[in-house]
């Protein structure tokens, strides 16, 4: 193809007031505001949210799958951070 | 389905994949873990789902014209709404589609390059005509109808990204099966010419229709290994056999017969046994020669040409307000 190619963005949508917005997917858009148009036309045709953001896909900073053990293994050794760790007797009702 | 040329031989060279990765990967599949884009994965992988889901995506794309024929001629305004809506989701499935062949490695640029050459193909169903406006109801009960026998298991495909998009395509589809549905249902109810109407788009669909799920089992290439990596859940015949037997109450329910002087319940197995499906009509549409192929893509190209002074204005516009911002920056400095 002789064109030129144009930026990849990716679309979070908040589904609703009070909800974060969630990613959904990813479009093809020359900048910033043809995005927001092309992702109100792609992603939201059946009500899907009241908020949209997009953001290029190149400018998104993301830790390497290869780390994923090193990352997160110390939230699964540290069980002491969970409530359900602790002892509490069933007779102090819910806490 | 509408990836069935999938089926067809893939003459890539086979690369040598190391044993370990091989077999780790392996396990993840089978414990039914996603597999993410950045994630290791065989070549083999990687290109059957970039074909399958880019034959998916062209399938979406291509699919807009057999319906895009009847908008000027929609019965009603009604009518009319729900036909542009459901050509506009059909638009909007290629691109979520695009967008997840993309995280494969792919571009764009060369997916569309890829359609457009001829190189990738699409569903054969797309390349017959609709001829009356019945044909908006027999596409959207039958043709659609197979599309989500089909696109209900690829919700749990194994890679993410797909997945994903074919849950968002779910949801909408179910909608584009009961207007169609409906359409024919007012039809079949409908003066005695209007039921014929009906009938004859039955008539014409239903063999095409039970080709959408791709060749019979025995003769399909790549189902062993797509069923280990869980891209595929199920044969060919095994969701063909599951459309005709949702279907054939359903054309009872309309009054309509099905076009198959052979179909018979089998009382053994349970299922509707069908008369034999023509294959060579499947292997000829596919290889260019259905009814609409030629004509198929002479649009898809004109559309393609006509669009560029649209991608180019486009572009034009971004870089215009882009140097305007930054003038407007220099200047606040």
């Amino acid at each position: 193809m002789s064109e030129a190619t144009t930026p990849l963005y990716e679309v979070f949508i908040r589904p609703k007031a009070g909800l974060s917005h969630k990613h959904v997917g990813s479009l093809h858009a020359c900048d910033d505001d043809m995005a927001l148009h092309m992702a109100r036309d792609v992603y939201t045709r059946r009500a899907e949210g009241v908020s949209i953001w997009v953001v290029r896909s190149d400018l998104i900073a993301a830790s390497d799958p290869v780390d994923k053990d090193m990352l997160f293994e110390p939230t699964a050794s540290k069980i002491y951070r969970h409530p359900t760790f602790y002892d509490v007797p069933d007779d102090v009702g819910h806490m | 389905m509408y990836a069935q040329a999938l089926d067809q031989k893939d003459r890539s060279p086979v690369i040598a994949e190391d044993p370990v990765r091989l077999e780790r990967f392996e396990a993840r599949c089978t414990a039914e873990d996603k597999i993410e884009p950045k994630d290791w994965m065989p070549d083999a992988y990687r290109r059957t789902l970039i074909r399958q889901i880019s034959q998916h995506a062209h399938s979406e794309i291509i699919g807009m014209q057999p319906e895009g024929n009847w908008v000027t001629r929609a019965p009603s305004l009604r009518r009319k709404s729900i036909l542009l809506s459901k050509i506009q989701d059909e638009a909007g499935h290629g691109l979520y589609l695009y967008s997840a062949a993309e995280t494969l490695g792919v571009s764009r640029e060369e997916l569309s390059e890829q359609l457009l050459s001829g190189k990738a193909k699409y569903s054969s169903i797309f390349n017959y005509s609709t001829l009356t406006w019945a044909d908006m109801g027999a596409v959207g009960w039958l043709v659609d109808g197979a599309a989500i026998m089909n696109q209900i298991p690829l919700c749990r495909c194994s890679y993410g990204p797909y997945a994903r998009a074919m849950i968002r395509i779910c949801k909408e589809e179910s909608f584009h099966q009961r207007q169609g549905f409906e359409i024919m249902h007012t039809l079949a109810k409908g003066t005695v010419a209007q039921k014929a109407m009906a009938q004859d788009a039955l008539n014409r669909w239903w063999w095409p229709c039970l080709m959408m799920f791709g060749p019979p089992d025995q003769a399909s290439q790549h189902s062993d290994t797509s069923m280990r990596w869980k891209i595929k859940r199920f044969s060919n015949d095994e969701l063909r056999q599951k459309f005709i037997d949702a279907m054939v109450p359903q054309a009872r329910f309309l009054g309509l017969d099905i076009p198959d002087p052979e179909l018979r319940f089998n009382e053994e197995s349970g299922h509707w046994q069908t008369g034999a499906i023509d294959w060579s009509e499947f292997r000829r549409v596919l290889a260019g020669d259905g009814p609409c192929n030629r004509q198929r893509m002479r649009v898809r190209r004109q559309a393609e040409d006509e669009g560029i002074w649209v991608r180019d204005a486009a572009r034009a516009f971004a870089a215009k307000r882009a140097a305007r911002r930054q003038a407007a920056a220099i200047a606040a400095e």
